[in-house]
């Protein structure tokens, strides 16, 4: 435990995984602000803001683009989270019959891949009049996002034993009144937390996009797309930073919010599962 | 009866969005495989579309690819995962935590362009290699993008996942392992005894858990190999996805069987992976 040699050894194993994590944030962050980067130079011979000024470029959509990612986001995040709670209620909070059925039915999608579902559902959209809009790619969304906001709620309301509760219905609260004052927030990180992952989901979701919003709803990564096929680093660099950045904002905020012990356990903000 | 009444009302929301747009899509991509499809006039049910799927050489083909590249992501990342994790058990839990969570929250395509400046016949290990005078021109570094091994897809996979496997493989080691390595050191075990007899029987059942959500995963994914693998094969979901976009409405069953057999394959796992998380959440 105090051994010295051990520490240094448990070091060097850190930087090297840091190193590799870091990585291919190195060309993005070099190509986003080169000016001339000619094979074999190790670092670009000029420097530029071509990159950073073609993401405010009027043609080049970025801005639409940005709008249509955070709305759908936001509204995928706050419609999982109201659909996703009270399932975690009734699976975390209770014990009933037929639960491992229905947990395997909750999950299925995480493991199923959307796609397949999806491109089932396409010709009803079209039928329905949800093709090629915003509200259809809402809706297609919720298929990746409602079982992570459900099984983050579980493991929340499964470490709850529900006595505050009790004591607030005993002292006259109306059921409504003890889940808004003593329920919504004790587990209010957590609800946070499953907002924030059913965001990061939506937010990097591209074909369940390009399938329902069939190129009319453009969002970040059908941009991001378009550019990696494309030959200009620069401004596939830029744009894949932006398109970063809601996920390196949102790590922050969660290790903020959690406790370290939580992160620890390797629970808390990515245990449960992960963003795909 | 209240309970259940109450149990009920609570899963209503969730169960309705899967019911109907997950299983309900599912559905419909069955009916649509077996041929059922009145907008263009076909409402006679068969297995066409099966038998052409599965007696052709191309769905075989993907099929190889599909299993290899999911095998060689799950399988490197897991070894690696696992060799992280024992060397960072005692560092601080908050950087160690940072290091792994970033790639997990990193969109899968932002990790496949920066993969691909990193290992592309002009990217940053190209360029370190000629400036050590081991390559003239970008051609004489190795493909390793669109390329027959699909080196690219399977290195952001494994980017990608090595730090989830090593965060279930840490919790676990933080845990009970800890505690009876230390015994097995009391007891005059050496290093290789202590990781083979003590802490591997420990993290092993959430190393397999946390491999088969990795499999299931790079087996059904779409981004990562559609934009750095080769034209020819695809992985199973490209191939699903390209006889989609096949302006002959008559491709649609072919493309909804293979999505039919996709589903049957990844369901497989998951049901593989609830079984084991059901015993570990028991033991």
């Amino acid at each position: 435990m105090g051994d010295p040699s051990g520490k240094r050894q448990i070091n060097t194993g850190l930087v090297i995984v840091a190193a590799l994590v870091a990585l291919p944030f190195v060309p993005l962050f070099m190509w986003a602000f080169a000016g001339e980067w000619r094979f074999p130079d190790l670092l670009p011979t000029e420097w530029s803001l071509r990159g950073i000024s073609s993401l405010a470029d009027p043609g080049g959509r970025v801005l639409g683009a940005t709008l249509n990612s955070l709305l759908i986001g936001a509204s995928v995040a706050l419609a999982s989270v109201v659909v996703g709670m009270p399932a975690g209620m009734a699976l975390g909070g209770y014990e009933w019959r037929f639960k491992g059925v229905v947990v395997f039915f909750i999950l299925l999608p995480i493991l199923v891949p959307p796609l397949a579902s999806t491109m089932g559902i396409h010709l009803t959209f079209i039928r329905l009049g949800l093709a090629d809009t915003m509200l259809g790619v809402f809706l297609v969304h919720l298929v990746p996002t409602v079982p992570y906001t459900a099984i983050i709620m579980t493991s929340i309301f499964a470490e709850r034993t529900g006595e505050l509760e009790e004591v607030a219905r005993t002292m006259g609260a109306s059921p409504w009144q003890a889940f808004v004052h003593v329920t919504l927030p004790e587990v209010a990180p957590g609800v946070a937390v499953a907002g924030l992952f059913a965001f990061l989901i939506s937010w990097g979701q591209y074909i369940l996009t390009l399938l329902i919003g069939g190129g009319n709803v453009v969002t970040l990564p059908m941009l991001l797309f378009s550019a990696a096929s494309g030959n200009d680093p620069v401004v596939t660099s830029s744009l894949a930073i932006v398109f970063a950045l809601p996920a390196v904002l949102a790590l922050v905020v969660a290790l903020r919010f959690l406790r370290p012990s939580e992160t620890d356990e390797g629970r808390g903000f990515v245990g449960l599962g992960k963003v795909s | 009866m209240g309970g259940r009444v109450k149990i009920t009302l609570l899963l209503a929301p969730a169960l309705l969005v899967i019911g109907v747009l997950f299983a309900g899509g599912l559905f419909a991509a069955v009916v649509q495989s077996l041929g059922y499809l009145p907008a263009i006039g076909q409402t006679e049910i068969n297995f066409g579309a099966y038998r052409d799927v599965l007696t052709g050489e191309d769905f075989l083909n993907s099929l190889l690819l599909t299993i290899y590249v999911a095998g060689a992501s799950t399988g490197i990342s897991t070894v690696l995962a696992v060799l992280a994790a024992l060397a960072l058990r005692r560092s601080s839990g908050r950087l160690s935590a940072i290091v792994f969570q970033l790639p997990i929250t990193i969109p899968h395509l932002v990790a496949a362009v920066g993969i691909a400046l990193v290992v592309s016949q002009t990217g940053l290990g190209a360029r370190f290699a000629a400036t050590l005078g081991l390559i003239g021109e970008p051609a004489e570094f190795p493909a390793l993008l669109y390329d027959r091994y699909s080196v690219g897809i399977i290195l952001t996979y494994v980017w990608k996942e090595v730090p989830f496997i090593a965060l279930v493989v840490l919790a676990s080691l933080r845990g009970v392992a800890g505690e009876l390595e230390d015994v097995a050191r009391t007891l005059g075990a050496n290093a290789w005894q202590r990781f083979w007899y003590v802490v591997f029987p420990v993290i092993s059942p959430g190393i397999i858990a946390a491999s088969l959500i990795v499999f299931a995963f790079t087996f059904g994914a779409f981004e990562v190999p559609y934009l750095l693998g080769k034209t020819y094969p695809t992985i199973l979901p490209v191939m699903a996805y390209n006889e989609y976009r096949d302006i002959e409405l008559t491709a649609r069953p072919v493309a909804m069987a293979i999505n039919v057999l996709i589903a049957l394959i990844t369901a497989v796992f998951a049901a593989l992976y609830l079984r084991l998380a059901k015993d570990l959440g028991r033991g």
